[in-house]
């Protein structure tokens, strides 16, 4: 048993650190790491840059990486690490492993090129007013129509719609059917007539998610994903994948080693703000809490290079305690800058270089990060959620 | 990277489960524990036919020449089975001491005794006043023409009755708290002088108050240095946490295993109780606990085999943390979801968790480990400074 990476793994490590060193632009880098807002461009930007580098999860014959799980592991954390988030746009990280394993040839031979090349952004069209974790209750219509579909119906919650080119979308095809079995996974070009997206401003002050509104919005048939009515199981595998992604061990450790860079630049009472006890010990909990993380996530990687399938059990708890430690972290480094928690700035204020910051140099951005943080215990499945999955299909309950 | 067993520590598994599937249902325990040393002869004599008791010794003295993830095997499925017998006191403990500090001529003669279970030892380590402090010895040893002579009180002696020989921590220079100065010696358990008291624990188990007035001990039975013996019962105190880690991983995995079968069975307002989301999401937490538990007692288990002493410390400091936060939620969950069979004696789940929150109080609790961790500067590889 060892814990240990193989020299060419982590040789891989190394290659990876440069590689992002080498092509992430510098602005991203620090944007992201700062909690800040990319534009459009600069997300396309960046999402180019790592498909540059390989993709990982997808298999070779879809121009995947051909990655072992190390690897991926290995290359997500290094990501992770350097930005403090994942930089996966919904197209390489949701979309595509639904077309390549449920697409027909067309989709395959249309699709994945372009969601490698970042042709188009994606955007996720799941949650609807009335079905947030009850999913499988979703509402929105889509009646065939000769060659195509005839869309009616609100999503909500859709994250960068505002940016995005296409939206995969659950429609409820067959009303009459038992609620997970009239579903169908359609793709729907967002420039199509009827559609609308009003974005919604959260509490962190940002325009992440919107509601997407759907008037008799014509789909052609073809961007049907695989057959009517199984849509369901299609979200479910990508769901799955999902919440596999939410670890986010890269970027929590990031995190950690930002609120202990602050901290020791920090003076409180008279010392470091490190040095007090009360704090650091909190700091210190969350280490031990995310080492744990990392380590049962490698457990969940070593498992699936044996079988070749991430779905571990275990892997259950990955979104349920990354989510906790993402919000904790955020929560300490809010604490880090004390009353400057205050001072609120839009991005847009924050590009106006030319005024000097209201308190330390530091992004006014944190106290918004955490605000936004209390999101990641709903987004992907509630931690409710995911607690009924693991007594679920866990423990048999 | 590697997480998974290989064929021969699979077998060990499988035969320790199986042996203890077999002899150390609820009722064998009770049985084990009314008896008069308190645990079971027979079974420690099983223990040495399965090889268990030689397991972590070299080969070349009779041993198996197991490792840290071996003991982490053995000591889960004795978490598991709640066993009584005192092998953490002989083969972890003493037997630790005994492997990383004794010569070659005392481990001739130790080892084969304890491996084929004519010998039980403890190692005595603890004072009244010293806590969790290894160093903290203020038990006199003073060197004379014919060897040493040892006086003072050691509290907490974990199984001090049964053993045949006692390794006892003396200080023989220095200050009550200096890291230097500090011997190991061996002590046989008759020897004039030497008082046992012992008394049960609070889980079950037996423990002894063991003074010693004037107790003389050959030169032949000083362990290593006698004024320089303290990095070895640092030592054997790392691997020590490393093996209760994992024995609390044990018991954590019945504890779930139990609860879950109470819900499942259990029935209230015309239902399994079960069925009722808010005991399902508690019993989620407990499977969550368990699995971050058992992390890191893989992670203490292949961290205390490697070389780099702080990476070690720090490995073992933040299991220690883990284990002892998830003991809370996993012992007060499984006893609130029992409901009022969770407080007797009668039933098991308060005998799981009277044992792992007692391991908490063993080698440094929770917040002794936070502030040696503190001390080691974090987890964080890139330190801030």
């Amino acid at each position: 048993m060892d814990l240990t990476f193989t020299e060419g793994e982590r040789a891989f490590r190394d290659e990876v650190r440069q590689f992002l060193r080498d092509n992430v632009p510098p602005e991203t880098q620090r944007k992201l790491v700062e909690g800040r807002r990319l534009s459009k461009d600069e997300m396309i930007a960046g999402a180019r840059v790592l498909n540059k580098k390989g993709i990982p999860y997808w298999p070779k014959e879809y121009g995947g990486a051909g990655w072992t799980p190390a690897q991926q592991y290995i290359f997500e954390e290094e990501v992770q690490a350097f930005t403090a988030q994942t930089m996966y746009d919904f197209g390489v990280s949701l979309i595509g492993p639904v077309i390549y394993t449920f697409g027909n040839d067309a989709q395959k031979k249309y699709y994945l090129p372009r969601i490698i090349n970042v042709d188009d952004w994606w955007c996720q069209g799941f949650s609807e007013p009335g079905a947030g974790s009850d999913l499988a209750s979703l509402r929105t219509r889509a009646v065939r129509n000769g060659d195509h579909y005839v869309v009616n119906g609100q999503k909500t919650w859709t994250t960068l719609a505002q940016h995005a080119d296409w939206i995969f979308c659950l429609v409820r095809t067959n009303p009459d059917a038992k609620k997970q079995l009239g579903i169908s996974f359609l793709l729907i070009d967002m420039k199509s007539p009827g559609v609308t997206v009003r974005p919604i401003q959260l509490i962190d002050g940002d325009y992440e998610v919107n509601e997407v509104f759907f008037d008799n919005v014509r789909v052609p048939a073809e961007n049907l994903v695989g057959e009517e009515n199984k849509g369901w199981e299609y979200a479910k595998m990508l769901l799955g994948n999902e919440r596999f992604g939410g670890a986010w061990v890269g970027a929590s450790k990031e995190r950690i080693r930002r609120i202990r860079h602050l901290a020791a630049r920090s003076q409180i009472g008279g010392e470091r703000l490190i040095d007090q006890v009360t704090f650091h010990q909190k700091v210190l909990e969350i280490e031990v809490q995310l080492k744990a993380l990392e380590v049962t996530q490698l457990r969940v990687v070593a498992n699936a290079s044996k079988k070749n399938s991430m779905r571990d059990p275990v892997s259950s708890i990955l979104k349920l305690k990354g989510a906790e430690i993402q919000q904790a972290t955020a929560e300490l480094l809010m604490h880090v800058i004390g009353p400057y928690a205050l001072p609120h700035f839009s991005e847009e204020e924050f590009e106006d270089r030319n005024q000097a910051p209201i308190g330390p140099d530091w992004p006014p951005m944190i106290a918004s990060t955490y605000f936004y943080s209390r999101a990641a215990s709903i987004y992907s499945g509630s931690r409710e959620i995911q607690k009924n999955i693991i007594a679920k299909a866990i423990l048999g309950l | 990277m590697n997480l998974d067993l290989s064929e021969e520590q699979r077998l060990l598994k499988d035969s320790v489960e199986r042996l203890l599937l077999e002899s150390y249902r609820l009722n064998n325990r009770r049985t084990y524990q009314a008896g008069e040393r308190g645990f079971s002869d027979e079974m420690w004599s099983r223990y040495a036919e399965l090889g268990l008791l030689a397991l972590p010794f070299s080969e070349e003295f009779g041993g198996f020449g197991g490792g840290a993830v071996e003991t982490m095997i053995v000591m889960e499925a004795f978490g598991k089975a709640l066993i009584l017998e005192p092998y953490f006191a002989t083969v972890v403990l003493a037997g630790g001491v005994v492997r990383l500090g004794a010569n070659e001529s005392q481990k001739a003669k130790l080892i084969p005794a304890i491996a084929e279970g004519r010998t039980k030892m403890a190692f005595a380590y603890a004072e009244p006043q010293s806590r969790y402090d290894l160093f903290h010895v203020e038990t006199q040893a003073k060197n004379d023409r014919d060897g040493w002579v040892l006086s003072g009180t050691k509290g907490l002696v974990l199984h001090g009755e049964a053993a045949d020989k006692i390794v006892v921590s003396a200080r023989t220079a220095g200050d009550t708290r200096d890291k230097k100065g500090i011997g190991l010696f061996l002590v046989d358990a008759h020897a004039p002088g030497l008082r046992s008291r012992g008394y049960p624990t609070q889980d079950g188990l037996r423990a002894a108050e063991i003074t010693l007035e004037k107790v003389r001990v050959e030169e032949v039975d000083v362990i290593g240095d006698p004024a320089g013996a303290f990095p070895v019962i640092s030592r054997v105190a790392e691997e020590a946490i490393a093996a209760l880690c994992a024995e609390a991983v044990g018991s954590f995995g019945e504890m779930l295993a139990i609860t879950v079968d109470y819900l499942k069975t259990r029935e209230q307002f015309g239902k399994k109780i079960g069925s009722f989301q808010a005991l399902q999401h508690r019993a989620a937490d407990m499977f969550v606990e368990l699995e971050q538990s058992r992390s890191m007692a893989m992670y203490a288990a292949i961290l205390a085999s490697e070389g780099n002493a702080t990476e070690c410390k720090r490995a073992i400091s933040a299991a220690k943390i883990q284990i002892g936060r998830s003991a809370k939620v996993i012992g007060h969950e499984s006893i609130q979801l029992h409901g009022g069979i969770g407080m007797t004696t009668e039933y098991s789940i308060g005998h799981y968790f009277k044992h792992v929150i007692m391991l908490d109080a063993l080698f440094g609790d929770t917040d002794y480990h936070l502030s040696r961790l503190a001390k080691l500067g974090g987890l964080s590889k890139e330190q801030a400074n």
